[in-house]
């Protein structure tokens, strides 16, 4: 059985519990491919617990997670995680490798050829705006947040993964380097086509960057809306989010 | 006649020793780690050896070195050749720093870069050779100072069953009530442990990504 070719995502009836807590209850989404969307939800409302079934860093205890139409299951886990990028916040570069080495890493594991590796370490790097010249050398610990957090993009676009998955990765930043940086993530995300699943429990940054929000509520989905949609919705949650962004208007 | 008058008098024999000393703690050392870093590398995967190889690590341990090398004399093939017993003696007292600190270092690499190197598709032996081992990569090397210099130390006493090195002139000058002669085994030793623990601590603090 396989999905409609524009889905590239399902959850389909899907639970997740851990040491008798369910953290995933009934868990049902579709997120079509090449969208950006939005993860949003309170601290422990599971959306974190959701994205890591999506690359089978988690398994679910009950329904299917499907990738591609097939379940996670079925896939053979390296493979899947390496046709899916992953950026998280803060930890997420290697300490003890260069720039070039951190992004060049799947590529390289994958056994692309030197020449193709650096190219593309290049092309990846301009792309988020961090000039190889100047930067390939440097170790994290060398870089600013800001840097860090496009490099960490770079890094897991660098295989050119259809699927990206992002958790909270503009969250340590202030104000004006995160804002710069969801500006330009959005431009990118449009340009390259990527079909994105973010985790975010801010929602000027939900209604910025998303195609659809995905409104994770205890571990279920109350809804996937539009901006639009989201604005004027009626439900109870989605409006407790909409008066905070109201007020900071 | 002085200590350095004597040195110098008998330098070549000093530093005959000394190269016999270190040829010993050379080979112990290779040997331990060669052995003792894979052991480390397993023990982290599996809880239930690790019980028992740190456990028959400290129980080598605290068996006096002199002890060791009477134990291990009527060991055939072993006990034939002083040097060889030698070498089997200190790689086993160097095993416990480097088993005990590849272990330790791998563990307690951050959980949450093991889940972003799991999350971008590596396997586990790519995390090994890619995340947990550089990262461990200053522990161990602790290990492997402290047991190069636990090294040196004991291999003082091969020179009790024949393996010679600088522990001839300690035994010698104590049959002999000569301080010059104990000085003679004692000096280069401890120089030869402070060189040596001086060059590794080089190397620990030479990894530029550690800020």
């Amino acid at each position: 059985m396989t999905a409609p070719s524009n889905i590239a995502i399902e959850f389909v009836h899907v639970d997740y519990a851990v040491n008798g807590c369910t953290l995933i209850s009934d868990l049902n989404l579709a997120v079509r491919s090449h969208e950006a969307l939005i993860l949003l939800g309170r601290s422990g409302s599971g959306k974190t617990t959701a994205l890591k079934l999506i690359n089978r860093l988690l398994s679910p205890s009950r329904g299917e997670v499907r990738v591609e139409g097939r379940a996670t299951h079925d896939w053979d886990p390296i493979q899947l995680r390496r046709s899916i990028g992953y950026a998280v916040q803060e930890v997420g570069l290697f300490p003890h490798y260069t720039v070039e080495a951190n992004v060049a890493l799947v590529p390289k594991i994958e056994g692309w050829d030197r020449e193709r590796i650096q190219q593309r370490v290049s092309e990846m790097l301009s792309l988020v705006g961090v000039p190889y010249e100047q930067f390939a050398g440097r170790y994290p610990h060398e870089l600013s947040g800001g840097q860090r957090q496009r490099v960490g993009l770079a890094r897991a676009l660098a295989a050119n993964p259809p699927i990206l998955l992002m958790d909270e990765p503009f969250g340590a930043l202030d104000a004006l380097t995160r804002t710069e940086l969801q500006r330009q993530f959005k431009l990118l995300q449009r340009r390259l086509g990527t079909t994105v699943v973010f985790v975010t429990h801010d929602i000027n940054e939900a209604l910025l960057l998303g195609d659809r929000i995905a409104l994770i509520e205890r571990g279920s989905c109350i809804g996937a809306f539009s901006r639009t949609e989201f604005l004027s919705s009626d439900d109870e949650n989605v409006k407790a989010f909409v008066e905070i962004y109201r007020a900071g208007r | 006649m002085s200590f350095v008058e004597f040195a110098m008098k008998h330098r070549v024999e000093i530093l005959t020793l000394s190269l016999e000393h270190l040829r010993l703690v050379l080979w112990s050392i290779l040997y331990a780690l060669l052995i003792g870093i894979p052991l480390g590398v397993l023990i982290v995967r599996r809880p239930r050896m690790r019980a028992f190889i740190l456990g028959t690590n400290n129980m080598i341990q605290t068996i006096p070195s002199l002890a060791l090398f009477g134990l291990l004399l009527p060991v055939p093939w072993l006990g034939l050749r002083a040097d060889r017993l030698t070498i089997t003696a200190l790689t086993l007292y160097a095993l416990l720093p480097i088993v005990r600190n590849t272990y330790t270092g791998i563990h307690q690499v951050d959980p949450a870069v093991l889940e972003v190197a799991t999350g971008m598709g590596l396997t586990g032996r790519q995390i090994l050779w890619h995340v947990q081992i550089p990262l461990a990569f200053p522990v161990i090397l602790s290990g492997v100072r402290i047991a190069t210099v636990i090294t040196i130390g004991i291999a003082t006493v091969a020179a009790a069953i024949g393996a010679g090195g600088l522990g001839e002139f300690i035994f010698r000058g104590l049959a002999m009530v000569d301080n010059n002669v104990i000085l003679a085994g004692a000096i280069p030793a401890a120089l030869m442990a402070l060189i040596a623990d001086g060059m590794i601590g080089m190397l620990q603090r030479g990894a530029r990504w550690r800020r």
